[in-house]
């Protein structure tokens, strides 16, 4: 993996910041929408770097943050029920519901459960029969593939006692909603590198073309994303709107074909809600009629889901859309840390919120 | 305290592990020797000073690649007592063992325990073992205590840091904690990482011989460098600096890392020292230090600025500057 060494050289960051600044004057909003690039500009200190009016703001690709309270409080529910085990990624366990966290039920006594992959919580539930197992199953069109996976395996082997309660999210659908909504000018998209080694170049297409907002989906290392926002700031002086690959050493045109059809294969697209943003049409994934009996959604009748209780104060839903910085809530670091998150955002370790609490 | 339960977390030897100890164990037991917060505590005793240090150890897998519970809980003790600048003489051992667990399982233990002694030169001189019931333990877990004299005209400790001083890391970091991801299920990722788990004590009493230089000795364990560095800056209120380029780091660590989303600040390291030193010395005790099995890949890596409330500073590779903060809960992998 020696590669990886090019796309941090000090040198090549350099030249691609003097040609930077050879052709961007003018103030621009440039939105990367993925918590994974947010992570990475702080800890590159890109932002300390890049002349002032070029203003990176941090967008709505982290899946944990833009997951619901309601969606929180129904896995609570399961969890407080003997019958059943909850599986989770781990970032999911802070995350505040309406009046309680997977982390707190745990320590009463839940048997909830992290794991790396929805492949370990059908592990879980070939040992324990006797149990019915629930996988929380958050993600972007990175991780649903493996949830996808998953249910197949679970039909295959005929396993009757594993459950997804589906909170998958589509990106491309949030990020036309945020342009439609027009709360905010974003002049150009970093779009996310892992998202797109799944859905290739193609589904953000129309959003440079009806919105002509020039889009590039850029790689992780500080290398990757200084070309990505040169290649933006070209393409808005030269009045372009493309869709570009500049992470082609992972991201095809075309995605990742078996990936896609396994998705197709178990989900719809239906709408769904986002932490702090509101329902998007198109934007969420829920199990298909063909593979209704992995859903968790269908044994809600033996759960009691507590009265959602947003935390007004909280201004995630803000700070998803970039509409203001963190350091904009007056709660961020007062009363909001790591240790009591009040928020999603200061949950996962992808979070704008949390980023910014831990590099700024 | 707002929880009312103890949380993962509190155990993660991040944040909430320092309210834990800062708001209830501290106030509790309160004596001179307890509040320096080192690895283990300094003891005068007439004519000798001694260190004593304890641990336990629970680890998920028991085997990974590179090492086991059993050398962990032998080597984990002696480091920390080396860390006090002492030389580690006599280990306790008691086991917690949950019914049902395979014998030949703790006969290896057993074994790798005995070849770490021998090894790091110590003994394990009293012992005990309980058995739990059955889900009343996971699997085994391992408490060690140690003792060790501590060399003559040796005064380290985390709130000893001086401006001017230079930082030395003996190695590339992160290997211990990718060894133990590598070999937990449902990640999959290949990788011949092997955790660095190492004896420092022979290491630490080649750095002692410039003892009166020797400022701070810390090795980063849980939490990684980041919070050894947090502790250390705030222990000693100065501000410390780094480089990014200047700190060792495997090109698959760097790969895991980038997966996983993982910063290797943060990961684990169980043969790793940090040495905070008066630059005059830097030069020829690195050279000492390479000499050594467990010192080739030493390197200055930082230096401390100036006196302040305790930050640490990271000079990116790029050339850009931020904060690192110490560990807050476990990292984990990214879902995104
Ligand atoms: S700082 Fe906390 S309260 Fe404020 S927006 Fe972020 S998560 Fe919400």
């Amino acid at each position: 993996m020696k590669y990886i060494d090019e796309y941090r050289s000090k040198t090549l960051a350099k030249n691609i910041l003097n040609q930077i600044n050879l052709i961007s004057y003018q103030p621009v909003n440039l939105m990367e929408v993925c918590g994974t690039h947010t992570v990475s500009i702080f800890r590159n200190g890109l932002r300390k770097i890049l002349p002032l009016h070029i203003n990176l703001i941090s967008g709505p690709g982290c899946p944990v943050c833009v997951t619901p309270v309601r969606y929180i409080d129904e896995i609570i529910a399961f969890s407080r029920k003997k019958e059943f085990i909850v599986t989770t990624f781990g970032d999911m366990l802070r995350v505040p519901g309406s009046t309680s966290s997977l982390e707190k039920e745990k320590a009463k006594g839940a048997d909830i459960r992290m794991v790396y992959s929805p492949l370990d919580a059908l592990k879980i539930a070939q040992n324990n029969p006797e149990k019915k197992i629930i996988f929380a199953g958050v993600g972007f069109e990175t991780t649903i593939p493996t949830i996808a996976s998953t249910i197949l395996k679970a039909d295959k082997e005929k396993i009757k006692n594993f459950f997804v309660l589906s909170m998958g999210k589509l990106i491309p659908p949030a990020m036309k909603s945020l342009l439609e909504s027009k709360e905010i000018k974003i002049n150009g998209f970093l779009c996310p590198g892992h998202v797109s080694t799944i859905i290739g170049s193609k589904p953000y297409q129309s959003i440079a073309s009806q919105y002509h907002v020039p889009c590039v989906i850029s790689g992780f290392e500080p290398v990757d994303i200084l070309q990505s926002i040169y290649l933006l700031l070209q393409q808005l002086k030269n009045n372009q709107a493309e869709v570009i690959i500049q992470y082609s050493r992972a991201v095809k045109p075309e995605g990742n074909e078996i990936a896609l059809s396994k998705m197709k294969e178990v989900f719809i697209t239906v709408d769904s809600d986002w932490r702090g943003i509101g329902n998007i049409p198109q934007s969420g994934l829920e199990i298909n009629d063909n593979f209704f009996r992995f859903n968790a959604r269908a044994l809600e009748s033996d759960i009691e889901i507590e009265e959602t209780l947003e935390f007004k104060n909280c201004r995630c839903g803000e700070v998803l859309k970039g509409i203001i910085t963190p350091l904009q809530c007056p709660l961020f670091k007062k009363i909001c840390t790591p240790e009591n998150p009040l928020g999603a955002c200061m949950v996962s370790s992808e979070g704008s919120c949390s980023a910014y609490y831990k590099y700024n | 305290m707002k929880e009312e339960k103890i949380l993962l977390s509190h155990g993660s030897g991040g944040r909430l592990s320092h309210d834990l100890i800062k708001k209830l164990f501290l106030p509790n037991f309160v004596n001179d020797k307890l509040s320096k917060l080192d690895d283990g505590a300094i003891l005068k005793t007439p004519g000798t000073k001694l260190a004593y240090s304890t641990d336990s150890y629970t680890v998920d897998p028991l085997f990974f690649p590179g090492g086991n519970i059993g050398l962990l809980a032998v080597y984990g003790t002696v480091n920390d007592l080396a860390m006090c600048g002492a030389k580690p003489l006599y280990l306790s051992c008691s086991l917690i063992i949950e019914e049902g667990f395979p014998l030949s399982d703790l006969e290896e233990i057993v074994l790798s325990m005995k070849k770490a002694c021998s090894i790091a030169r110590v003994d394990i001189v009293t012992g005990d073992t309980k058995v739990v019931n059955r889900g009343n333990a996971d699997k085994i877990f391992i408490n060690t205590s140690g003792i060790g004299v501590v060399k003559r005209g040796v005064n380290t400790s985390g709130s000893n840091a001086q401006v001017g001083d230079l930082i030395i890391l003996n190695g590339p970091i992160g290997n211990h904690g990718i060894a133990i991801l590598s070999a937990r299920e449902g990640l999959n990722f290949e990788t011949t990482i092997q955790s660095d788990l190492a004896p420092l004590n022979g290491l630490v009493n080649e750095i002692l011989k410039y003892s009166s230089d020797i400022h701070v000795l810390r090795d980063p364990t849980r939490g990684g460098l980041a919070t050894t560095l947090n502790e250390i800056a705030q222990s000693s209120r100065v501000e410390v600096e780094i480089e990014e380029e200047k700190i060792p780091l495997e090109e698959e660590v760097r790969a895991a890392c980038e997966l996983l989303g993982y910063d290797p600040l943060y990961l684990a390291n169980e043969g790793k020292l940090v040495t905070f030193v008066s630059p005059h010395v830097a030069p020829i005790l690195l050279e000492e230090m390479r000499k050594n099995e467990y010192g080739i890949n030493s390197k200055i890596i930082g230096k401390v600025v100036k006196k302040s409330e305790g930050l640490v500073y990271l000079r990116t590779s790029i050339g850009g500057k931020r904060v690192v903060d110490m560990l807050t809960g476990e990292q984990l992998p990214r879902i995104c």
